[in-house]
């Protein structure tokens, strides 16, 4: 597996010169996706469940509920937490211990996203005011890294979201019993939105990269977009790594973005939403 | 046993009894039975017995070719990755030229990528050469990551997969015995058949007659077979004889090229 | 092993020496040096090896072979009640006791000052998690090309009141509290010389009962080990 040391020159010029050409080492056009393929139910104690792979990329995504005190502030509102472990047995670039800043940007970023568009009714999580509300756990773990993580467990959380079924709270006892109704977790449909990355390869902006293409990269862009009346809205990004993003750049992703979120945007929310 | 037979084996499965058989690579004796070490194909051939691995990481041997890149440079020699549990030590007495000690950076930089011999295996590491004709610095084209175990099928019988690659493209290949096979052309399009051709191999390694469904997937891509000799495949899966680099190793670039 | 006390009919139905539906399939980490998937009725366990590979750091290092490291989690949701990420004192302990299960075959003297890391994930638990995870590790060890002598497979065995079992689910193991409650004893049989890599004990069991359990670990291992090596040899069919 690559490693920011040890990608050979020659490799590194090879890539960047196929990008010239529009061209890339798996066949694939520079803003083309891999096949995206979802598995559900992988995990059956998980309130949902799903694999998803991009290519070679595979997480498994598990959502899980809880019980809790809300927080003084919000005694009216459910909460939710996404975490995500980059386990080193996804790649050998990932090492053991507590999570690293990949995995930890990765989780509040995939965070962000849910919290910030309102995908989750949290109000509708509460129980008794003050007292009680529903924990939504949602969480990604790392099967095979070929790059692309972020885009593959963004997806993956979304997906386990809306297929995830809330379990019943037994009042009398105080507690959860999981077998589960045919109640979906309280969602906003209307405010689905989903990411992609792009990373600046070379000259070129690259969607969906490659292992190589993702340790070579200068910068990486995430885009999260929703519909608004048929039209794509910004609804989260982050910049990642050293490179700067100049006004072209910028001006290429936004198109890209918007091109690839009318392509994929109908698909992903089928999978999120089903027919 | 049958040597047309790919039996494959795997730890603690006796492949044959008797003490009149000598246990080879891979397997152990464990009273009169001969027993694997390791998944793999089981051969045995006039009473040796060995296993040829299948899947598994690269394990490095005297005289194996091998395709790297420097990662470290030291007052004495280059330190290379070649995808081994250790780096590999190059010594600057083990290059073509004489190296003085301020010159091994231009020599050699950090991430140029080489063509090497295993001049030994110590529990400390590898120790390599390119002082031998074939071997030395690489310039331009990729490397692509391949199963060490595929090497064999990618090399063919005396060199004949490769050469008819070759033959078919147009395109330069080396093929290091750690999986790692550089291929450079003169045009993309070129490359990218080179690429596609050694991922059908690698995909369809197990298979017989895999020459002529090579030849068939050449053609498949719409390139014409050039003018080489295909020897016939033996059925019986043999590892590529030790320190004999690819055909192809005496085109590409040698060492002091700049 | 007829029922005697009060667990007469086993909770999924099945005999009491019946081993769950098992399945096993390898490569299914495509970047890995060696992976394999071991599912045993509703417990799924993934293992994962990378190496022989550097160990950092140095001090670590042993020069006369090969350290084998083993880390062992549960996935988050694997579990009714969510766990929560990151290591925690059972898991260390599991990892600990895998790998002395696993290091009694492998042989790596022809690796010195490397690693071997053994990843096992739990993604779906039924009772048996452990035990699964070394049967994946053990394929998943073959996979990568590390010698070892002899495969290892393992199996939960126990008694359920007065009954002795094989292949306790998480009824048996955790909610059965009738009676004499039960006793789990995971075990891990080597597989040509038939001895034992693991071994741990929760509950109360007469002497010569605890005889009959190893004895029925080792008939239920077999079956396990046909598994592994049917997964093993069908190797070819999969990934790489």
């Amino acid at each position: 597996m690559a490693s920011e040391r040890t990608i050979p020159t020659l490799q590194r010029e090879k890539i960047i010169e196929y990008l010239a050409e529009g061209k890339r080492f798996d066949g694939r056009a520079p803003e083309q996706y891999r096949d995206l393929k979802v598995e559900m139910g992988v995990s059956k104690n998980a309130e949902s469940s799903v694999k998803v792979s991009l290519g070679k990329t595979e997480v498994l995504v598990g959502v899980k509920l809880g019980l809790a005190v809300p927080y003084p502030d919000s005694p009216d509102e459910g909460t939710f937490m996404v975490s995500a472990e980059m386990h080193p047995m996804a790649s050998n670039h990932f090492e053991m211990g507590r999570p690293g800043i990949n995995a930890i940007e990765l989780s509040r970023v995939t965070d962000r996203g849910i919290r910030e568009s309102g995908l989750i009714d949290v109000k509708k999580l509460c129980i008794e005011e003050g007292e009680k509300v529903w924990q939504v756990f949602v969480d990604i773990v790392a099967l095979n890294d070929d790059g692309n993580m972020f885009d593959a467990a963004s997806l993956g959380a979304i997906i386990a979201l809306g297929n995830a079924k809330m379990p019943i709270y037994n009042k009398k006892e105080d507690k959860i019993d999981f077998e589960l109704t045919k109640d979906s977790l309280p969602l906003n449909k209307e405010v689905l939105s989903f990411s992609m990355t792009f990373h600046k390869v070379g000259d070129k902006i690259v969607a969906d990269v490659s292992d190589e293409e993702e340790v070579i990269s200068d910068f990486r862009l995430t885009v999260a977009m929703g519909d608004n009346k048929g039209e794509p809205r910004i609804t989260a990004m982050q910049k990642g790594k050293e490179g700067v993003i100049t006004d072209e750049d910028m001006e290429t992703i936004l198109n890209l973005a918007t091109e690839t979120w009318k392509e994929m945007f109908p698909k992903v929310r089928e999978h999120v939403f089903g027919k | 046993m049958n040597k047309d037979e790919r039996q494959i084996v795997v730890p603690g499965e006796t492949i044959v009894s008797g003490n009149e058989f000598l246990p080879g690579e891979g397997v152990y004796r464990d009273g009169n039975e001969v027993v694997s070490e390791r998944l793999g194909i089981s051969n045995v051939s006039d009473k040796h017995v060995r296993v040829i691995p299948i899947s598994g990481a690269y394990y490095p041997r005297r005289g194996n070719t091998i395709i790297g890149t420097i990662v470290d440079i030291t007052f004495n020699g280059w330190l290379i990755d070649f995808g081994g549990a250790q780096n590999a030590f190059l010594p600057v007495a083990e290059v073509p030229r004489y190296i003085n000690r301020n010159e091994l950076r231009e020599y050699l930089d950090f991430g140029e990528s080489v063509v090497v011999k295993v001049w030994d295996v110590k529990s400390r590491g590898v120790d390599a050469s390119m002082k031998m004709r074939g071997f030395g610095k690489i310039e331009g084209g990729m490397i692509m990551n391949v199963s060490p175990n595929k090497v064999p099928r990618i090399i063919g019988k005396e060199g004949s997969m490769v050469k008819m690659i070759k033959g078919a493209t147009g395109c330069n290949i080396t093929v290091g015995q750690n999986g790692k096979v550089w291929i450079s052309g003169d045009s993309i399009d070129k490359e990218i058949a080179t690429r596609q051709i050694v991922e059908f191999i690698v995909e369809n390694s197990t298979i017989h007659g895999l020459t002529e469904k090579v030849e068939t997937y050449i053609k498949g891509l719409g390139l014409k077979m050039g003018s080489v000799e295909i020897v016939e495949e033996d059925t019986d899966v043999e590892s590529a004889p030790e320190g004999v680099p690819s055909e192809e190793g005496k085109d590409k670039n040698e060492g002091d090229k700049k | 092993m007829a029922g005697k006390g009060v667990y007469t009919k086993r909770n999924d139905g099945r005999k009491f020496d019946e081993v769950r539906e098992m399945s096993a399939k390898v490569g299914i980490v495509d970047s890995a040096d060696g992976s394999a998937s071991f599912n045993t009725g509703h417990t799924k366990a993934i293992a994962v090896v990378r190496g022989p590979r550097t160990l950092h750091p140095q001090h670590m290092q042993n020069p006369r072979k090969g350290i084998l490291r083993v880390n062992y989690g549960m996935m988050p949701f694997s579990v009714t009640d969510r766990i929560r990420p990151g290591p925690n004192r059972r898991s260390e302990e599991i990892s600990k006791v895998t790998e002395w299960a696993l290091n009694s075959v492998v042989d790596l003297s022809e690796f010195p000052n490397t690693v071997v890391d053994v990843f096992i994930q739990i993604p779906q638990a039924d009772a048996g998690t452990r035990v699964a995870g070394i049967n994946a590790a053990a394929i998943a060890l073959a996979h990568a090309g590390i010698p070892m002598k002899e495969m290892v497979s393992a199996i939960g065995v126990g008694k359920i009141d007065k009954t002795l079992v094989v292949d306790l689910d998480k009824y048996e193991d955790s909610d059965f509290h009738d009676a004499e409650g039960s006793t789990d004893i995971p075990v891990a049989i080597t597989s040509r010389t038939k001895n034992i890599s693991l071994l741990q004990l929760d509950g109360k069991i007469s002497v010569s009962e605890f005889k009959d359990c190893v004895k029925n670990a080792k008939v239920a291992c077999e079956e396990i080990l046909k598994v592994q090596m049917e997964a093993l040899k069908n190797v070819n069919g999969e990934s790489n």
